[in-house]
């Protein structure tokens, strides 16, 4: 009997000969933020697209709501409305204004009247300060405001879960705050949120659950002041030394 | 700061003014060199009456234009048949579907087989050959069946050129549609198909002109039109000056085709990005 929301059991995923991730565990409860960190190539990317269903897994489960949407032939359309994910980069569809980037799946997947979505759009782009760009083209916005539209959009499906990776880290460092605020801003308004992520600080400030990744392994999970300050294992040890010695903690 | 700006402003101008009179005066030096030129060769007066004899002209064109009218119409039923299938050919070469496999199998032979052979032979073997089959009139005309080479052999091409354009759209713009619950068509449909073919709308519309010339070639199975009657003018006048005519007519369409193509691509880099970097 499990409550969480998601639930990932024994999940495996190998590119070929490269095996990526080796048996992952892990429950996200409803309405808590999980942070996955880990070096690079410890496999956080490949794990959110496995739960959006992008890469099918070798072996394993991925149960939403206790359903295991991970099975061959299961339609992944609809568990992919329940569950947004938003991009490091390149997320917005260049050739469509911002309100087209984000009507577009409520109009063509959810069959919303085109006026209707309109207006969930310019409420969204109200809500977090972009409401003067719905006519813009993505070339026409800053990083950061991209990131946030990309958010937004992935909000116009309202969906159950969201998926961020590493959205900021293709960004100049000032504009990072105001994609932050955006996830805070979510997380108060009690979304489920899994974000990989290399903001060890802003981890460290918003998750409920901080997930340690290593060769395709979780090798420290817990809560962040547990997993920061006293990780248990060794690797994580020296991965968190590493981030501090960088200064990025 | 006002004076700072005023005189930036004045530089621009300046900088303006200087390359838009450096360019009609080398435009206008060009032009002149061709006009004076040309005429002093030492056979000019012979090309002049055989090339140039402005009644053979005046005589030709009006039979011409109405020749042309059969063109135009090959070219404007071609070329949306063209288009489409070139499309469908695309998208199935594309398509990562298991089911489609054959179809995929049986695209590259199309492409591989229609490009590998002239036009002129396509057009005389399907021309020739679909009518001798003994088909009812008027399904027997060369004219379909010249089209119908037309249309298979230039969809070979531009399939080719739309694929290109497929594939150069990212990999990130498909996952971040199937994301959002895009279907793998809806996200063809809406997110890739539009950026590929926007990007591939210069080749594209030099396609589109080779095809409006190219429709010329019909007439070496029977129809007449512009080229088959610049030939029949130029024999019983014995002289070369219908040709010319029919290239005028030609450019008449294509230089117009060429220039909106340019003016459509500008218009829409300006509506998507804003800035230009000169
Ligand atoms: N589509 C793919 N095909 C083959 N190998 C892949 C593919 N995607 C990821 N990999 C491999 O999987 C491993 C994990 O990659 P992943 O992108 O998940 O790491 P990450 O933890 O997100 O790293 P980063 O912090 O740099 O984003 C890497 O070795 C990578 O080369
Ligand atoms: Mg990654």
């Amino acid at each position: 009997m499990s409550t969480a929301k998601i639930s990932l059991r024994g999940v495996h995923k190998a590119f070929g000969a490269n095996s990526v991730l080796n048996g992952i565990d892990m429950d996200i409860a409803e309405g808590t933020v999980v942070s996955l960190i880990g070096p690079s190539g410890s496999g956080k990317s490949t794990l959110l697209r496995c739960i959006n269903l992008l890469e099918p897994i070798d072996d394993g489960e991925i149960l939403l709501d206790g359903i295991d949407i991970s099975l061959p032939g299961f339609d992944a359309n609809p568990v992919r409305r329940r569950i947004g994910m938003v991009f490091q980069n390149f997320n917005l569809f260049p050739h469509m204004s911002v309100e087209d980037n984000i009507t577009l799946s409520p109009v063509r997947t959810l069959g919303v009247n085109k006026s209707l979505a309109r207006a969930k759009a310019v409420e969204l782009l109200e809500r977090f300060g972009l409401a003067d760009k719905v006519n813009a083209f993505p070339d026409q916005l800053s990083g950061g405001q991209q990131q946030r539209v990309a958010i937004i959009r992935a909000l116009a499906i309202e969906p159950e879960v969201l998926l961020l990776d590493e959205i900021t880290s293709s960004l100049d460092p000032e504009l990072v705050g105001e994609v932050l605020d955006v996830v805070r801003e979510l997380k108060t308004s009690g979304m489920t949120l899994v974000l990989a992520t290399h903001e060890m600080g802003f981890a460290r400030d918003i998750s409920d659950l901080v997930c340690v990744l290593y060769s395709g392994h979780i090798i420290e999970q817990g809560l962040p002041s547990q997993v920061f300050s006293a990780p248990q294992s060794e690797r994580a040890q020296q991965f968190l030394e590493r981030i501090i010695r960088a200064g990025r903690l | 700061m006002g004076t700072i700006t005023g005189r930036r402003a004045a530089y621009e101008r300046a900088r303006k003014r200087r390359s838009t009179v450096v360019a009609t005066v080398s435009s206008l030096a060009v032009v002149t060199a061709i006009v004076v030129l040309v005429p002093k060769m030492p056979r000019w007066d012979r090309v002049h009456e055989s090339f140039f004899n402005g009644e053979r002209f005046a005589h030709s064109l009006p039979r011409l234009l109405d020749a042309f009218v059969l063109d135009i119409k090959i070219f404007a039923w071609s070329m949306p048949a063209i288009v489409v299938l070139a499309l469908l050919v695309a998208i199935t070469r594309n398509s990562r579907s298991a089911a489609l496999f054959p179809l995929r199998i049986l695209t590259i032979a199309y492409t591989d087989i229609m490009r590998g052979v002239p036009i002129i032979l396509w057009i005389y073997l399907i021309g020739f050959g679909v009518p001798g089959l003994g088909i009812e009139r008027p399904w027997n005309s060369p004219l379909i069946w010249g089209s119908v080479a037309l249309v298979l052999t230039y969809a070979s091409y531009i399939a080719e050129v739309f694929r290109a354009g497929i594939e150069s759209v990212h990999e990130s713009q498909r996952a971040a549609a199937r994301s959002l619950g895009l279907s793998s068509w809806q996200t063809m449909r809406h997110v890739v198909l539009p950026q590929a073919i926007r990007r591939v709308i210069p080749p594209l519309m030099n396609d589109m002109v080779s095809l409006q010339k190219d429709v010329a070639l019909v007439s070496l199975i029977g129809p007449i039109e512009i080229l088959r009657q610049a030939g029949i003018d130029k024999s019983k006048f014995a002289n070369f000056t219908p040709y010319i005519a029919a290239a005028a007519i030609f450019l008449l369409i294509t230089i117009p085709l060429t220039r909106t193509t340019d003016w459509l691509i500008e218009r829409e880099r300006r509506r998507t990005t804003g800035t230009r970097i000169s």
